[in-house]
Parts: structure tokens; C-alpha cells; sequence
């Protein structure tokens, strides 16, 4: 983005490498000054705003629309409807690919979920627009609704998440319990929860005959761009998406939903550019969110504590039209060393947008069932939490028997505990009190989450004036990437990085991939680094085969790329600058691409996840039961740390996700409507700031030669995993109550005073 | 959205004539009123803005020892005024404990005491909401409603009035002043909402055109200015409506509570004052046992509307600990966590 004047490295940074240096996020100024230009900030002359018409009813069909009122409202331009809407040329109902899910884009009058679009309102004025779809006044065939996890008849879904196996087992279950000394059998509960970035999913849509401008967060520039193509039957290359800034995504701009495809029609319907942002309470339907779940954790351990079975079954939900399992019995896997491992899932339909993707999907709430059945069955054993972690630490993947790529993870419970202070724990519950006659609980859980690679391509330039530029698609959704995927291009082409022009955000750059499962760094790292060696080579190239050149002679091999000079690797003294290397061979750069991808080799010899482990303190009033974590402090290893002021960034960023998902976050549905009757920040809950205790994060160091060349794991989810469980540990610690249905409400603990 | 009218009257009596008229109603800071026009709740015909009157927005001490609130000083203005805040210390705690900053310094006195239910299904149009409409329904009486009404609630409406203010106000026998078509008179606040009954859609006892121009705290209320807390139980730490909050103050003579005053928020339509309870406490040592008997007082005729029969049981425990606070005495500062059970923790940064 050339228009992007991002912020200098500060002096002090020692430059020559800047992968591992703490830079302050590039774009900051620019945002605090609210020169960041995010999707709907965009207005180019004559847009049109439009405004969705939402279903009241979860299921039935709309049976009248007073299209003829809107329209008569002053300013109101058209009215978009599934009897008055642009052809598009595939069904949306078709999956084109696993990453394609249905949407409703006025496709018929069926309702199947609340806040479903049914008609969208295009007007000069946002106003008119509002006032315009409220107008339409539908009328309904309601059916009754489908709610909650026991709303029908269960099936067994044919994979969860993104094909993984429904079931899964390792060893004999029912022999691992008939012979545990001590079993624990559970069942945990979580609600739906809503993504809720701060920024709603928007889009501006201009359509120049065959040709579209697209302004519109997306944490895949790709995915996004080929389901335009294929929804309106152009080619990619009459497609432009810019998405330079998101605020926020967590899965739920990841694949194109149906609201950015209404305005795309509503463009090409009246014609003109179209703005259309998703008011809050919209964004609870059609742009997915994390199912409920009901899991049941049973495990057996010996007299010794030495697990010796874990059985772990979810119950989740999926929409009535399409499928998403949150995969949540398959944390499980990979944490604890139980000879006999078991998990499955099963499901029912309800009338709700189809789930999807959320931070940490499947991991996260897993996670805090399978951190509090591990709780309760070290308390089972009489045996501190991390005790009984350690007896039954996993030195290979316990569901596949693979050795780990690498694995600190005992690190991290060593330097967590230490700089908490756990060692000082008492064994019994509601032990401990403060000052002030509240109760104090110190939880615990292990986090975890795969390190995960996608593919992706960069193209990297050296100019003539001794600057180079790297391109990728790159998305930044507040993690970092305009500063992250800099610091790696610089070292990658030997430049400081105020000599790299870094581009990112827009769809004709190389394909970076998605901005998921914690693998964008990694993934868009290792496109970085192949394009930028491909680029020294040819640099190399032109110098070691001129014999006016110093580096003449010296080979591919023997060169270094660094400050801008190629340096011959056995004799320092002997180098050229990039500038001089390209100005005598009178070419005006040199470029090349390159690629990031899996190594399916290495997949398949070794299990790559990150890991980490979280201690909690909570504060709970004994009489009153509210609830306030007062510390936590996180420990996790996740490889190579690019910036390491970023990632805390993103750990504490997950932390505080995971002790909202323990303590707040909730959708409440109401039973009869399917209709989510929080949809908003002002009941929705999310910890504000006055419920954000201090919060340390170690970064434990971890060497991965195998996960990728960089080395990276990821952070953008681990941060969520262990931390709920630890708050809903360190609750049942100062309290003696185990809540197993999350979040935790104060009814729970008003134990008889 | 649905276009209004929006006036700006000169004088009170101006606004009176403008907002008497069917469909208008008076605009303040909008904290409330303007979430309700957006989600299609309230489709007033015409705003009349008061913002712009003069001498609404003046915290006065009168020379009998009462002090007047003007109608459109702000929340945060009155809670850190120090004067007010020192005399009046449960009613400042009960505003800093209420919504957020930027809210707190927007929100008005006259408009806190008027905002509506935070009830989901008066918020939410496609429910049947006999406040919202009258005669349509509640499906809340069926819904999610564990935290709905305990006390004064009828088959037709179970909603919660969400005011942190009028809880110490209406302990404290507050006096609402009001300018109507009729000239000006005044109420007690304990008079101003109506509990549901058969017309939930009637809230308030005002009537068209009716402005509220003032609060007044009798001399009396100065007197509790020593024993005085306001406690709220809530689902996160800050920016949260009260569960169950209560207003505690005592004034204590020679180790007797010589008089007790209790009101109880989020339980009922209305702010609750709990007289039954505060009888039980006059002349009588500030103990464990008398306040244990206060809150049974206060709950005896609290029954569950719903999923919610915690809220009494948590309504005799936030009684208990707000009275032991209260006669604790009022701490020096207000807590940097107004209100909070941890307002006492060490090393709280402000909500």
C-alpha cells in the first residue's frame, strides 16, 4: 500500500537482524491518529448505503415484504429482495470447496435462523436506509424452532473442524477405567459465543461494468477473491480487494459470509457504489460464531496418579443447512499421557446460522473441560494439579505415539510456576483468604494448540538504488503483520527494514494465505523467506560471475547477505553493495518469488504443537460469590519468536479470552424464538479493563528445526487454551465448588453462608 | 431510522408545550433514549432537547440544610463534587458505580432517573412486552430471566428498573421536582416509579409534558453521612447493570442506630425502599444479628418471577454486608472501585 506511511523503526533498534527485536507495531501512529483506513472508511463519489432487513423468526418463511412503503421513504433508491436482486451465476446453497459454506443472499423467502438477511435496503442516506428496512414490515410463516443441545434427535457428524476424524482412540478405554484406582466421570458445559471484533463486518462495493472494487475486511484475500469470482462469474482479475486493516477478525472474516455478498449485488443492482456495515445485533446470524457444547471427560488414573485411561466425548450443534463441528474432544490428543485416549462427538441441528471458526476452535473449549476433569482428578489423587501434570507429562504424542518437533513444555510449567509462586499452594480448597476476608484460589491448566502451516507466495524485489520491496498478501488484523512480516522480509533480503518496502493487504499481490489457525506469521514467514533467498541468489548471481567484481568467483554459497551488501562468507573484507552489484550489470532489479508451505515429510514423522501453561489467582467474596482474577501468569513455547513485544501482545490478548470464555462470555438464546436476546457489548460480556488483572507472560525459549525453516509455531490462539481452565481451577480453589458449566455465574457459589 | 422532529425550547415552559404533545419526549444526554430509537424500542414523533436550558445544571445547598440537583448536571459532575460527595457518600459511590466514564460524564441526573428497564424482551421488538405495549404479553414471564424481579412484580410485567442512582436517592427520601403543563410541583422519588400491576406501560407518575427540573435531599438525608455505603453485585467488574445492589445508611447515636435507612436496586420495577427493614434496626446496636433480621424483614415478600430465586438469597446477603459497611463507616476516599465487594482488594486501579 503506498498511501501507507508507516512508522520508522525506533533509533535504538540495533538494526542487521530484525527478527527478534521488540519493534512497537508500525501502523500504531497511524491508528491513533485515525489515519488507518478500515474498509468502511472508504466513500467513494455517489456511494449508496444499504441496509439489511433481518429475520425476528429462527425458522419458517417470510411471507410479505411492504416493499412499496420502504421505497416511498424519502432518499430510499431500492429495495433488494429475492424477487428483485442481480443473478448470480453459481447457487450459494453449492460447496465449491471445503472452505465454501452456504449462505443467504436472498436466495429464497426460507428463514432458517434469526437475523437473517431477508431483504436489504439500498438509500442515499445510512438513515433512510434504517428507516427503509424497518418499513418492510415482514410478515411470517413462523415453524417452531429448534434450540439448544438437546433439540433433536443426535447424529454422528462425518468429520469435525476441518476433517478431522468424528472418533478417535488409542488403547482400550473401558480396561484403562475398570482398572483405575481412582475415576472421575464429568460433564461440562459452553455456550455460544459470538466473535464480536470490534470492527463489524463491512463492506464498500464498486462496480465498474464487469470490473469490482472491493473495500472489505477479510483475513483471506484469497478465498475471498475466488468466491467472488465464482458467485458473480468473472475472472479473478476484474477483482480488486482491499484490506490493508482489520479490527479484528477471529475466524469470522475468514471466508466470505453473506452480508459482503449482499452488497456486491446491492452495487450491482442500482449500479453505484454501495456501503454496507453490519450493525451490531447483525452480526449474531449470518457471520458465524462458536457452537455450544456439552462434554463428558471420564478418566482413571492408578494409585500412583499415572493416568490410565481418558475418555473424552463432546456433544456440539451445527445449523439445519450446513456443517460445523467444533471439534472439542479432540484436545484430548495431544496434552496428557494416557495409554488408553478415546474421543468422539456427536451433534443435533438448531435454527442458527451455521457455526464456525472461532479463536482456538475446538481448542478452547476443550480445553476448559479437559483442564478442569484433570484438575478434578489430581484432586481425586490428592495430588497438586501440576504434580499430577508432570506424573503424566506426554514425551510423544499421546494419540499418535509420534515424537513432538520439539516440545518445552516442561519449561514452561517450571518458569510459570516459579514466577507465580505456586510451590506455596495449599492442597485443600478454600484455604486461603486476603486481608480483606476474601476467599483466593490458585488454578492452573496447560495450554496447547498445533503449529500449522498453509501455503503462500511472496515476490521480492532489490532495486537499483540498493532498497528492495516484498510483496504478499498479507492480512493484519491487529496481531502485527505490517511489522512481524517486515521484520522477516528485512533479515531475508539483508536490509534494514526502513529499506524494505513491505506490501501487504490487497488482492493483486501474491497469495498469503489465511490469517488462521495461528499459521499466518509461520506461513507468510516462510513465502518471506524463500522469496527473499531466491532474490540473493540472483544477486549473487550477477556478482560472483563478473569478474569486476570483488565477489567474483565466490559462488552462490559463498556470499552473506547483510546491511545491503553481499560479503563473501570466508574473507569479510571482500563485499559489494547491492547498489553496486545492480548498477555495473545495468539491470534495474532483480526479483524473484517464493513459496511457503507444509512439509508433509516432516508432518508425518513428528507432532508440532506449541505449548504453554497458565497459573491463575482468583478473588471471590464468600458471601456475595462475584468473582475477580487478581494474576495470572502465562509460560509458553512456541518456537521462534519474531517480535517479542507483539507476541506478548497476542498472549495476553489470549489469556484474557480464555478468563472471559471461564467467567463471562455468553449468547443467551431464547428457548422458544432461537432469537439471542444479549446481542450487544452492553450485555454480551467481555471483561473491561477493570476485570484484566496484571498479567505476565514468559516466552520460553524453544529451538524447532522441523515445524518450518523459520522455525515459528504461532500465537495467536495457545494464549486461550489453559487460561480458561486455570481461572475455573483457581474458582473451585477459593471456593470448593466445582462449576462445570461455563461461564461461571454467582449463583453457583452462593454456597449456604 | 424513523425521522423526528427536533426542538430546541428557550425556556421550561417552552419545553413543557413542546413535549406535551402526543409522541414527543424530552432529550437529554440521550445515554439511553438514543439506543431505544436505533433498535426500534421508542419512535418518538419529536425530540425535544433540554439540553440547552438554563439553570438545570446547578448543585445548589439551600440555606434549610437541603441541597437541589439540577436536572441536567451530569453524573460524574455530581458524583466528584466534593462537597456533595462528602455529605452524600452512598448516593457518589452509587453513580461512580454505574455504566462507564464517557457515559457517566454524558448521562444526566433528570434523564438517570427515567431510564427504561434493561429488560431483554422490552429491548427486543419481536417480543411480546406489555411495558413496551400494553396488552401484548411478557415473554419474559417465561424467558431468560434470572435476573428479573423478586419483589413487586405482576404476571404482566417482571422487569427491573437498572438505576444505581435512585437506590441511595430514594433511601435518602429524595424529592423529585417537576415542571408540567399544570406549573410545577413535586414528588417523593419513592412515588415517582410505579410498580407494574395491570398497566406496566405506565412507569412513571409523570404525565405528558411533565420535566423533571431538580432532585432535593431533605436536611435529614446529610445526617447518614458518616455510616453510608452503596454495594452492587455484578457480572464483571465495572460496566455492569447491579444483579442486586443495595444503599445502607445509618445514623448511629451512643452505639444505638438511632435511624436505619435500606433500599434495594435490581430487584424490583421500582428503586425498593425496605422500611419493614429499617424499623427493625431503629434503636437497636448495629450487630451481625440485627442485620441478619433486617434482610429477612426486607426479603419477606420477595418470590421468584423466574429462573432467579438466587436474587433473594443474594438480595439478604448484599443487605447484611451493605449495612455492616455502613456501619463501619464511610471510608475517607470513595474505593477506586466504587461500590465493588472488592473495594477493599489492594492495588485496585479505578472501574
Amino acid at each position: 500500500m503506498p498511501e501507507l506511511n508507516l512508522t520508522s523503526a525506533p533509533a535504538h533498534l540495533r538494526h542487521g537482524s530484525s527478527i527478534g527485536q521488540p519493534l512497537t507495531r508500525r501502523d500504531g501512529v497511524l491508528k491513533v491518529k485515525g489515519q488507518a483506513t478500515y474498509a468502511a472508511d472508504n466513500h467513494p463519489p455517489g456511494t449508496l448505503f444499504a441496509v439489511m432487513a433481518v429475520s425476528s423468526i429462527a425458522h419458517g418463511r417470510v411471507t410479505s415484504l411492504d416493499v412499496a412503503a420502504a421505497r416511498r421513504h424519502p432518499g430510499v433508491v431500492d429495495v433488494m429482495t429475492p424477487d428483485h436482486k442481480p443473478q448470480l451465476a453459481i447457487d450459494p446453497e453449492i460447496k465449491t470447496n471445503p472452505f465454501v459454506f452456504r449462505m443467504e443472499v436472498l436466495q429464497s423467502n426460507e428463514v432458517r435462523y434469526a437475523n437473517q438477511p431477508i431483504a436489504v435496503v439500498i438509500a442515499e442516506t445510512l438513515e433512510a436506509a434504517t428507516e427503509g428496512a424497518v418499513l418492510l414490515a415482514p410478515r411470517y410463516e413462523t415453524l417452531p424452532a429448534l434450540v439448544g443441545l438437546d433439540a433433536g434427535e443426535s447424529f454422528v457428524p462425518p468429520v469435525v473442524g476441518v476433517g478431522n476424524p468424528t472418533e478417535n482412540h488409542r488403547g482400550d478405554v473401558e480396561a484403562g477405567l475398570a482398572s483405575a484406582d481412582k475415576q472421575i466421570d464429568a460433564i461440562y458445559e459452553t455456550p455460544a459465543q459470538y466473535h464480536n471484533a470490534m470492527e463489524p463486518h463491512a463492506i464498500v462495493a464498486h462496480w465498474d461494468g464487469d470490473s469490482v472494487q472491493i473495500d472489505m475486511p477479510t483475513q483471506g484475500l484469497m478465498l475471498s477473491l475466488a468466491r467472488v469470482a465464482e458467485l458473480f462469474g468473472i475472472g479473478h482479475d476484474k477483482i480488486h480487494i482491499r484490506s490493508p486493516f482489520l479490527g479484528g477478525g477471529f475466524g469470522s472474516k475468514g471466508l466470505m459470509a453473506g452480508p459482503p455478498v449482499l452488497g456486491l449485488m446491492a452495487a450491482k443492482l442500482v449500479g453505484k457504489p454501495v456501503k454496507l456495515v453490519l450493525r451490531r445485533e447483525q452480526m449474531y446470524g449470518p457471520v458465524g460464531h462458536r457452537a455450544p457444547t456439552r462434554q463428558r471427560l471420564r478418566i482413571g488414573a492408578d494409585v500412583e496418579g499415572r493416568l490410565t485411561a481418558l475418555d473424552h466425548h463432546a456433544r456440539t450443534v451445527s445449523s439445519t443447512f450446513d456443517d460445523f463441528y467444533e471439534p472439542a474432544a479432540d484436545a484430548s490428543h495431544t496434552l496428557y499421557a494416557a495409554p488408553a485416549i478415546r474421543t468422539s462427538h456427536d451433534a443435533v441441528r438448531v435454527n442458527t446460522g451455521t457455526p464456525l471458526f472461532m479463536r482456538a476452535p475446538g481448542e478452547a473449549t476443550g480445553s476448559i473441560a479437559l483442564e478442569s476433569a484433570i484438575d478434578e482428578m489430581a484432586w481425586a489423587c490428592g495430588m497438586d494439579p501440576l504434580a499430577f501434570r508432570l506424573k503424566n507429562y506426554a514425551e510423544v504424542e499421546p494419540i499418535t505415539g509420534k515424537p513432538f518437533s520439539s516440545k518445552a513444555l516442561r519449561a514452561c510449567y517450571d518458569q510459570g510456576a516459579a514466577r507465580f509462586g505456586w510451590s506455596k499452594r495449599p492442597l485443600q480448597p478454600r484455604q486461603m483468604r486476603d486481608d480483606a476476608g476474601l476467599l483466593v484460589g490458585w488454578g492452573m491448566g496447560t495450554a496447547t494448540f498445533p503449529a500449522l502451516m498453509f501455503q503462500a507466495q511472496a515476490r521480492a524485489v532489490i532495486r537499483r538504488d540498493g532498497t528492495g520491496v516484498m510483496e504478499i498478501g498479507a492480512h493484519d488484523m491487529g496481531q502485527g503483520a505490517w511489522t512481524a512480516l517486515a521484520q522477516i522480509a528485512a533479515d531475508e533480503l539483508g536490509l534494514d527494514i526502513d529499506s524494505v518496502e513491505f506490501k501487504a493487504g490487497t488482492s493483486d499481490l501474491p497469495d498469503a494465505g489465511i490469517a488462521g489457525g495461528s499459521a499466518h506469521t509461520a506461513t507468510a514467514g516462510a513465502a518471506i523467506h524463500s522469496a527473499g533467498a531466491a532474490t540473493i541468489v540472483k544477486l549473487a548471481d550477477l556478482a560472483t560471475s563478473d569478474e569486476r567484481s570483488p565477489l567474483f568467483g565466490a559462488g552462490n554459497a559463498g556470499v552473506i547477505a547483510r546491511d545491503g551488501r553481499l560479503i563473501r562468507r570466508d574473507d569479510e573484507s571482500r563485499s559489494e553493495s547491492y547498489a553496486e552489484i545492480l548498477a555495473r550489470a545495468g539491470v534495474a532489479e532483480v526479483e524473484a518469488r517464493g513459496t511457503g508451505a507444509p512439509n508433509p515429510a516432516a508432518m508425518e514423522e513428528y507432532a508440532m504443537h506449541a505449548h504453554g501453561a497458565v497459573f491463575a489467582e482468583v478473588k471471590v467474596d464468600p458471601e456475595l460469590g462475584q468473582i475477580r482474577v487478581t494474576s495470572m501468569v502465562g509460560a509458553f513455547a512456541a518456537g521462534r519468536i519474531v517480535n517479542p513485544h507483539l507476541v506478548k501482545s497476542q498472549l495476553f490478548g489470549g489469556m484474557i479470552w480464555g478468563m472471559s470464555f471461564a467467567l463471562h462470555e455468553e449468547a443467551i438464546t431464547d428457548r422458544r424464538s432461537g432469537r439471542i436476546m444479549n446481542a450487544n457489548l452492553g450485555e454480551y460480556h467481555i471483561p473491561v479493563n477493570a476485570d484484566v488483572p496484571p498479567l505476565d507472560v514468559i516466552t520460553v525459549e524453544e529451538h524447532d528445526p522441523h515445524v518450518n525453516a523459520l522455525g515459528i509455531k504461532g500465537v495467536g490462539e495457545i494464549g486461550i487454551t489453559g487460561s480458561a481452565g486455570a481461572v475455573a481451577n483457581a474458582v473451585w480453589h477459593a471456593t470448593g465448588v466445582r462449576v462445570r458449566r461455563f461461564p461461571i455465574r454467582i449463583e453457583e457459589l452462593l454456597t449456604p453462608g | 431510522m424513523k425521522q423526528f422532529d427536533y426542538v430546541r425550547p428557550a425556556t421550561v415552559a417552552e419545553a413543557v408545550a413542546a413535549a406535551a404533545q402526543p409522541g414527543a419526549t424530552y432529550l437529554a444526554a440521550g445515554t439511553n433514549l438514543l439506543d431505544l430509537m436505533k433498535g426500534g424500542v421508542s419512535r418518538p414523533v419529536r425530540l425535544v432537547d433540554v439540553t440547552h436550558l438554563d439553570g438545570l445544571d446547578q448543585i445548589e445547598h439551600l440555606t434549610d440544610g437541603s441541597v437541589r440537583i439540577g436536572a441536567l448536571v451530569s453524573n460524574a459532575d455530581l458524583a466528584h463534587d466534593a462537597e456533595f460527595a462528602k455529605s452524600y457518600p452512598a448516593i457518589a459511590e452509587a453513580l461512580l458505580s454505574g455504566a462507564s466514564a464517557q457515559l457517566r460524564n454524558a448521562a444526566t441526573v433528570g434523564g438517570n432517573l427515567l431510564q427504561r428497564t434493561r429488560c431483554a424482551y422490552f429491548y427486543d421488538t419481536a417480543s411480546r412486552c406489555n411495558r413496551r405495549e400494553a396488552g401484548t404479553g411478557c415473554d419474559a414471564r417465561d424467558g431468560e430471566n434470572r435476573t428479573h424481579a423478586v419483589l413487586g412484580w405482576s404476571e404482566n410485567c417482571i422487569a427491573t428498573n437498572p438505576s444505581d442512582f435512585c437506590v441511595p436517592l430514594v433511601a435518602l427520601d429524595a424529592v423529585v421536582e417537576i415542571e408540567g403543563k399544570g406549573g410545577r410541583r413535586e414528588i417523593a422519588l419513592d412515588e415517582l416509579h410505579r410498580l407494574p400491576g395491570n398497566t406496566p406501560e405506565r412507569e412513571s407518575a409523570l404525565e405528558p409534558g411533565d420535566l423533571i427540573v431538580a432532585v432535593r435531599l431533605p436536611a435529614a438525608a446529610r445526617g447518614f453521612a458518616a455510616h453510608a455505603r452503596y454495594l452492587k453485585v455484578r457480572e464483571r467488574t465495572s460496566y455492569a447493570f447491579a444483579i442486586v445492589s443495595a444503599a445502607a445508611a445509618l445514623r448511629i447515636e451512643n452505639g444505638k442506630i438511632a435511624e436505619a435507612r435500606l433500599a434495594l436496586g435490581g430487584v424490583a420495577a421500582k428503586p425498593w425502599r425496605a422500611r419493614a427493614a429499617e424499623d427493625v434496626l431503629r434503636g437497636v446496636a448495629p450487630t451481625a444479628h440485627a442485620f441478619q433480621e433486617a434482610a429477612w424483614r426486607a426479603l419477606t415478600d420477595a418470590k421468584p418471577s423466574g429462573d432467579n430465586a438466587y436474587k433473594i438469597e443474594l438480595a439478604r446477603r448484599i443487605v447484611v454486608r451493605a449495612l455492616t459497611l455502613a456501619a463501619a463507616g464511610t471510608p475517607a476516599r470513595i474505593p477506586a472501585l466504587p461500590a465493588s465487594p472488592f473495594a477493599s482488594t489492594s492495588g485496585a486501579i479505578h472501574a
